[in-house]
């Protein structure tokens, strides 16, 4: 099978729009004989289940959380991007596009991003009709920010809780939905397998959390939109349930994983303070707005109180090494550049595994210039959040940062309608591949799952469910019973393993070895390493797991061990891709591939591609494919922040 | 970095058709770094290589903002530091020796599923009463054209800071959800955008508050004191405004809905 991205060409302003004119409709009054399970209710799932509700489908959407309205895009802080230029300062729906396809270190496809860039705006309008109290002006005006490494003001925001509020809008949107019964919700209900007949995803079967137990749910299209798999790592600023189950499993019934090594780490992060710590926190990247990075010049004031290190003594590397853009510099370059600074030890805050992992973020110059009332109110809330964390005030000294993996720009592969290689699965939000490319920009992943939600994904079902018309199956297909047999027979498999070791021992495992080995830095030897070590591991885990408690009841042990089964095949392939690419873009740094600045060094010539992945039946032997990337209006050059 | 040895009482029930009791536990070696859920997963971690069951408890982003996380610590929802979800609460906070009782929200509408894990999706059908702005995808007019002063807005905001976790019904003596129900009825109906469904949203949304078995508001203010987000209690006199306006101008009987669908 070949690729086909079915992105149109011509003009790139009117592709979206003349696509969306050559999509089928189904006639309102047939729409509710169609059945759509969306799974996950973040901001793609739960504006796409709302949205379909609204338009008249049968929707039925699940969540493993208590309630639609926890799903982690809550966590968002600092804003969505939108090309309204309401701030006169030269943005347009073109330089939205266009950064977003430069940021992304050019992997990303030009179609899919400018649809993004278009529906941006819309997105806005939609949001603060549905109440979504952004920050305005004293002219009662929505107020705007510039926010990670963009040189407009672009961003919209809610205080620090933009996620928040955004996925509250949707969530109350859903809400609407349910009160109207068109949505039908299932909380506390993960999905565990796809179902797949004759090539085309037919439904589902998940696992009741409360009650255990296993059953299928049928449909005439499958959206998935369950986030990204940053946890592989185990410690991420990702929510402790995330997971890639249901990516996973679709991947193993034949949807293609694209990319899977482009993970982006974030550079503004809590460090770790020690080994029983269970997640990283960030802290919006917005601090670096007003926030000075530095460390000690000298690697011996490293265990000095900060405050007592004059000026002259210290290094503010992102202002030295890139003039122009300073402490805004992308995502990816500031993780690095912390990296480079720790390991050359000039890390600072505690020790741990013997290295001080930290560098300093400090406010005393914004403090002095705007006064701490102003500084308060940009960033309060954060500061409030940090000392409850650290103990420690940042009015009174630096804070102390250091990257965490936040977000993955890898996923399911998608092609323009966001449907993946398997017929009728749709793939939305984080959980695809498509807008990012290598890179994502700060403010850039809430625009996308709303677009997917609110915008694309309700148009492309349509067309899905019009040219496939209705084909009812039953839940006695054979396809469907071998399904839940196989789903009862895994999760039985899992408890009665009667091991030694907890699940979250073997992920904390899994997670060292991907963050030593397939993090922020990579070598052809390091993850050589991890490709010998995971199936060693994943074997003992098979062998040596302890679930404690049956599986027909709330049995969270049960819940962790499902998830980590399938990181332990993911961070395979997440390894195989990054030994694969031997290039450096975006999040992906290999060591090998650097200009002599340390800059990533792309090779276009030979990696201007998407890596489509498809299981084989052998999670150590994945059939790679590619998409190749055209660049017809963005081309190509090597990123200069200098 | 110190280290500490707690004793804790965790509330254990296996079911929510089944009795429950507090069981005693040593937790020796707790850094103060920790955050209380850590703690837990430590202690966890040690009862599974003990091949005994683990306590559930429910928690997802850990940073404050999910709502999903909250037990009642030493008699308080979220534990002794203002302001503070369970997952910020950070060891520092105790003392080598202390005990700690932990036990579930005790209210009639948030019943029990396991140990420290509780049912809300009362307050899910509380939103769905009403609870939102009816906007169908791609009916919104530009966002600037209807500008909202800025204090409005900020006040719409401080409301709709609210993360849904509870703990207002867990501290109030009659497990009220009045601060919760207040807070998302402030948050629209402070807005423009909220204004043509203000009265039938503030009806439905109380109305159906009162089905769900929370009980009446008698003005303890515990919510407020036990509210991570410190949501003001002025939102519930707001609301009590709203509703005695609403009541006047009513549609249509104010208990159709409650039953139905």
């Amino acid at each position: 099978m070949t690729l086909n991205s079915n992105a149109p060409t011509g003009p790139i302003e009117t592709r979206w729009s003349r696509h969306r004119f050559d999509l089928k409709l189904v006639n309102p009054s047939n729409r509710r004989k169609y059945t759509v399970v969306v799974v996950g209710s973040g901001l793609a799932g739960g504006a796409a289940a709302a949205t379909l509700g609204e338009l008249g489908y049968n929707v039925l959407c699940f969540c493993y959380q208590d309630s639609p309205r926890r799903a982690h895009s809550i966590a968002a802080q600092g804003g969505i991007n939108a090309a309204k230029n309401y701030q006169n300062d030269g943005d347009s729906v073109y330089r939205l596009f266009y950064d977003t396809v430069k940021g992304g270190d050019f992997r990303a496809r030009e179609s899919n991003v400018h649809r993004l860039a278009e529906l941006s705006v819309n997105i806005i309008d939609q949001c603060t009709a549905q109440g979504v109290p952004f920050a305005r002006e004293y002219s009662g005006l929505l107020a705007n920010r510039s926010f990670g490494g963009a040189q407009v003001a672009r961003t919209f925001y809610a205080r620090g809780q933009t996620g928040q509020q955004l996925l509250l809008g949707a969530y109350q949107s859903l809400c609407a939905q349910i009160d109207a019964g068109t949505v039908k919700m299932f909380p506390r209900t993960e999905m565990l397998d796809l179902i797949v007949v004759d090539e085309v995803a037919r439904g589902i079967v998940v696992r009741d959390m409360v009650t255990g137990q296993i059953s299928s749910h049928l449909a005439d299209a499958v959206v998935l939109a369950t986030g990204g798999y940053g946890n592989a790592f185990f410690l991420s600023t990702n929510a402790k349930g995330c997971n890639t189950t249901a990516t996973w499993r679709a991947h193993r019934k034949g949807a293609k994983f694209a990319n899977p090594c482009f993970t982006q780490i974030h550079p503004t992060c809590i460090p770790v303070s020690g080994d029983y710590q269970s997640k990283l926190t960030l802290m919006s990247e917005s601090l670096r707005n007003d926030g000075r990075v530095w460390v000690p010049k000298d690697a011996s004031d490293c265990s000095k109180d900060a405050v007592r290190i004059p000026e002259v003594e210290r290094d503010y590397y992102l202002e030295r090494l890139y003039p122009s853009f300073g402490n805004l510099v992308p995502r990816d370059i500031a993780s690095r550049r912390a990296k480079d600074m720790c390991d050359q030890g000039k890390g600072v805050g505690p020790e741990v595994n013997g290295q001080r992992r930290g560098v300093y973020l400090d406010f005393s110059s914004a403090v002095e210039r705007l006064g701490e009332p102003v500084v308060a109110e940009r960033y309060g809330n954060l500061f409030e959040m940090y000392e409850r964390i650290t103990g420690e005030n940042p009015y009174k000294v630096p804070m102390r940062i250091y990257p965490a993996v936040h977000y993955t720009m890898g996923g399911l592969w998608v092609d323009y309608n966001l449907m993946s290689t398997i017929k009728g699965l749709f793939v939305a939000g984080e959980a695809n591949f498509s807008d990012h490319g290598a890179n994502r920009l700060g403010a850039s992943a809430l625009m996308q799952g709303l677009a997917d939600g609110y915008f694309v994904v309700p148009t492309t079902v349509a067309d899905y469910l019009a040219k496939t018309g209705k084909n009812p199956i039953k839940d006695e297909h054979p396809e469907v019973k071998k399904t839940v047999k196989d789903v009862n027979e895994r999760v039985t498999r899992l408890v009665s393993i009667k091991g030694e070791r907890s699940p979250d021992s073997f992920h904390r495992e899994l997670g060292q070895l991907m963050w030593d080995d397939c993090g922020m830095a990579r070598t052809k030897a390091g993850l050589e390493h991890a490709l010998r070590r995971i199936p060693a591991l994943r074997e003992e885990f098979h062998s040596n797991l302890k679930v404690v408690g049956d599986s027909d009841s709330m049995n969270q042990q049960l819940e962790k061990a499902g998830r980590v089964a399938d990181f332990m095949e993911l961070a395979e392939l997440m390894c195989i891709d990054a030994l694969h690419r031997e290039e450096s873009c975006g999040g992906h740094f290999r060591q090998e591939h650097q200009t002599e600045e340390g800059e990533a060094k792309r090779d276009d010539a030979n990696f201007s591609y998407v890596a489509a992945w498809g299981f084989t039946g052998d999670a150590s032997k994945p059939a790679l494919e590619k998409e190749p990337l055209d660049f017809e209006y963005v081309h190509p050059t090597q990123r200069s922040y200098k | 970095m110190r280290t500490m040895n707690l004793v804790l009482h965790v509330w254990r029930q296996p079911a929510a058709n089944k009795q429950g009791h507090f069981e005693r536990y040593e937790v020796p070696d707790v850094s103060d770094h920790q955050s209380l859920l850590e703690m837990l997963d430590l202690l966890n971690e040690r009862l599974v290589v003990q091949g005994k069951e683990p306590i559930a408890f429910d928690s997802d982003c850990r940073e404050g903002i999910c709502g999903t996380c909250g037990f009642v610590i030493n008699g308080r929802p979220h534990g002794p530091q203002k302001a503070t979800t369970t997952c910020q609460l950070h060891m520092r906070h105790f003392k080598d020796g202390d005990e700690l009782t932990l036990e579930p929200w005790r209210a009639k509408a948030f019943p029990v599923i396991k140990d420290l894990v509780v049912d809300r999706s009362a307050f899910d059908r509380v939103i769905q009463a009403g609870g939102y702005i009816s906007v169908r995808a791609g009916s919104a007019p530009e966002a600037n054209n209807l500008p909202v002063p800025k204090e409005r807005a900020d006040l719409a905001m401080d409301a709709a800071a609210c993360i849904g976790c509870g703990a207002c019904v867990a501290s109030c003596p009659n497990a009220s959800a009045m601060l919760f129900t207040s807070a998302k009825v402030g948050h629209l109906n402070l807005l423009p955008q909220g204004e043509p469904e203000a009265s039938d949203r503030v009806r439905n949304m109380v109305v159906q508050m009162e089905a769900e078995s929370f009980g009446h508001c008698t003005n303890h203010l515990e919510c407020e004191a036990a509210c991570p987000k410190q949501i003001s209690v002025e939102f519930i006199a707001r609301m009590n405004r709203g509703f005695l306006g609403a009541a006047f101008r009513g549609r249509g009987p104010m208990l159709s809905r409650v039953g139905g669908k």
